[in-house]
């Protein structure tokens, strides 16, 4: 019996090797058997165990820590709180747009033609090259008022006083925070994109421009409607990046000045470990589930019923 | 005659065509040595601050008055006190980026094997998963993370770190490889099977080879995300000797007077062996991310 069937999976005809090649959903297939099924299984185990042991149980986990209802009413009257969710947003809806629409503009920049262009692109990806770490803490010394680059360069050559850009304002700081994580994310975005208009196939634009479509034409008629899907799903997934970004705020504000531009990932963190309230830290990345869960579910089904690639 | 006007038209239009073009060119050119300024004004902040012989951090100069590469003699010889466990730390570094790199791609291509190729009964609820986690921030759930450590009696260990990067490095692998698994024809496994193999030949024989290229571009993937990454490891590790190079650079603001020049050297030391790796590996990687590019 067992035989039969192998011989059965064995057989492949034409019509099943045309099958075969579509995509996995459609194909119907007898199960695994015996030992076959066993190995299956194995190989499979140590993937979800890291994802018992490491995801699952810390989200249920998460979910137990913060189930407090008191806690969200004590972290809604905490004006950090609500000064955080503020730059959150501003951090969110700033930073990604600006970023993407930076990506988007700077890959068809990159599209030309020319060996300083290439040239370019390679200088152009180092951010994204160079760990997180010591690029921030290098642009929070840049920026620092009294001896940072940024001001000498304001004095030396312009003969201006600057400000202390992370020490006297919130917004000056913010602001900071938003251009370091464009400058550290939009290379990554931009290669995306860049990649995503080289698919675009070269006849696309030779027939456009039979049709007398150049410049501006060319983009909204055939570039920007075949990179839609691919740049609504960017943005998306910077939407859950940048949400969970700790690295800029942390090393170029740190927080500051007096705690006025945090996000909720930092907050979260330094609820949970400076303050030693782990229950408000959590209660604080919580609160992001409801900008969070519309995005994944948006993102997740665009990403099933195309075949876009991250 | 009748073909004149037709050869005309564009002989007469070619200079203002062309002036067009040099502006262009030099528009593009302006734009990108502004690009260029921007992207390296840090990177140059870095350098130039790592150059300032010692104590001469506080001056106003743009680029050091006597650059000196003492900062960085003083990080390879561990010559201050903040410094004493720098190739131990650097060791951590390694071990964190190399175990994570190559449980990642280990847990990820047997996963993907058995779901893509064996095509195992809901293998589709793994890749669910594991698209979800990737969506999931890491700083999200590190609080809950730090604690579970503690409970596995991991804390202040290494492996600790290595199951966190891997947990979050793992779905990105399983996606890349369940993608690029597909332009691998499944007549070959079925070949091998009917010849007599077994999952595991298949698998190291013809799976993993064929992969290759995927396998470069999630290597260095999960090594960038492990060089990367900051909170997990501040949070698990505290003691000096176990401590990899980020939290022991970030540990230098906590002091009163942190040495700016010892520390951006040691950032430049760190930054290395990952912009040598990504240049090396940047044509695979960009493919990584990008295969498949735009189907929508």
């Amino acid at each position: 019996m067992a035989d039969a069937q192998a011989l059965r999976t064995a057989e492949v005809s034409p019509l099943q090797v045309a099958s075969l090649s579509r995509p996995r959903r459609r194909v119907r297939r007898l199960g695994l058997q015996g030992s076959e099924l066993t190995w299956a299984i194995a190989f499979v185990i140590p993937y979800a165990a890291v994802f018992l042991a490491f995801v699952a149980y810390p989200v249920v986990y998460g979910l137990w820590l913060g189930r407090d209802p008191a806690l969200y009413a004590e972290l809604m009257s905490e004006p950090i709180y609500q000064r955080t969710v503020v730059n959150t947003a501003l951090y969110i809806v700033i930073g990604v747009n600006l970023k993407m629409f930076g990506a988007l503009l700077l890959s068809g920049f990159f599209m030309r033609r020319g060996w300083w262009v290439k040239g370019l692109l390679l200088i152009y990806v180092l951010p994204w090259a160079v760990p997180a770490l010591p690029s921030f803490m290098s642009i929070h010394w840049m920026l620092n008022g009294q001896w940072g680059l940024f001001n000498n360069v304001l004095w030396n050559v312009f003969g201006v006083d600057g400000p202390g850009w992370l020490e006297t304002s919130r917004w000056l700081a913010l602001g900071s925070v938003i251009a370091s994580h464009i400058w550290k994310w939009m290379p990554f975005w931009t290669v995306i994109l860049l990649a995503g208009r080289m698919a675009i196939p070269q006849e696309l634009y030779e027939a456009a421009e039979m049709d007398g479509a150049t410049g501006l034409k060319r983009f909204a008629h055939v570039t920007f409607p075949l990179l839609a899907n691919l740049y609504l799903i960017c943005t998306l997934l910077s939407t859950l990046f940048t949400l969970g970004d700790f690295n800029s705020v942390y090393f170029v504000s740190g927080g500051g000045p007096a705690l006025s531009t945090h996000v909720l990932a930092t907050l979260g963190i330094r609820n949970a470990f400076e303050i030693a309230r782990p229950d408000l830290g959590v209660a604080v990345v919580m609160s992001a589930l409801p900008l969070m869960i519309p995005v994944v579910i948006l993102l997740m089904r665009k990403l099933h019923t195309t075949e876009v690639q991250l | 005659v009748s073909a004149e006007p037709m050869d005309g038209g564009p002989v007469r239009r070619r200079p203002n065509y062309r002036l067009r073009r040099n502006l262009a060119e030099a528009a593009a050119l302006a734009f990108g040595l502004v690009l260029v300024v921007w992207t390296l004004t840090p990177i140059y902040n870095m350098v130039a601050v790592s150059l300032e012989p010692h104590g001469d951090v506080f001056t106003s100069d743009i680029w050091p008055a006597k650059p000196s590469l003492e900062s960085f003699w003083i990080v390879v010889t561990e010559g201050h006190w903040y410094l004493e466990y720098f190739w131990g730390q650097f060791g951590n570094s390694l071990y964190v980026g190399g175990a994570t790199v190559f449980l990642t791609l280990a847990i990820g291509s047997l996963a993907s094997f058995a779901i893509g190729r064996m095509r195992i009964r809901y293998g589709w609820l793994v890749s669910s998963t594991a698209l979800l986690t990737y969506v999931i921030p890491a700083s999200f759930l590190a609080i809950p993370f730090y604690r579970i450590m503690n409970i596995y009696g991991l804390s202040n260990n290494l492996w600790a770190v290595i199951a966190a990067e891997v947990t979050f490095a793992t779905p990105y692998a399983i996606f890349i490889f369940q993608q690029y698994g597909v332009s691998i024809p499944i007549e070959l496994d079925e070949a091998a099977r009917i010849d007599g193999a077994s999952p595991t030949q298949v698998y190291f024989r013809i799976y993993l080879p064929l992969m290759a290229p995927a396998l470069v571009a999630v290597g260095t993937y999960a090594l960038l995300l492990a060089w990367n990454e900051y909170l997990y490891q501040f949070l698990l590790l505290s003691s000096k000797q176990s401590m990899t190079v980020p939290v022991a650079l970030a540990q230098f603001l906590n002091s009163d007077e942190a040495p700016w020049n010892y520390m951006m050297a040691t950032a430049i030391v760190y930054a290395l062996p990952p912009v040598a790796i990504y240049y090396a590996f940047r044509r695979r990687m960009t493919a990584g991310l990008t295969m498949g590019g735009v189907k929508g």
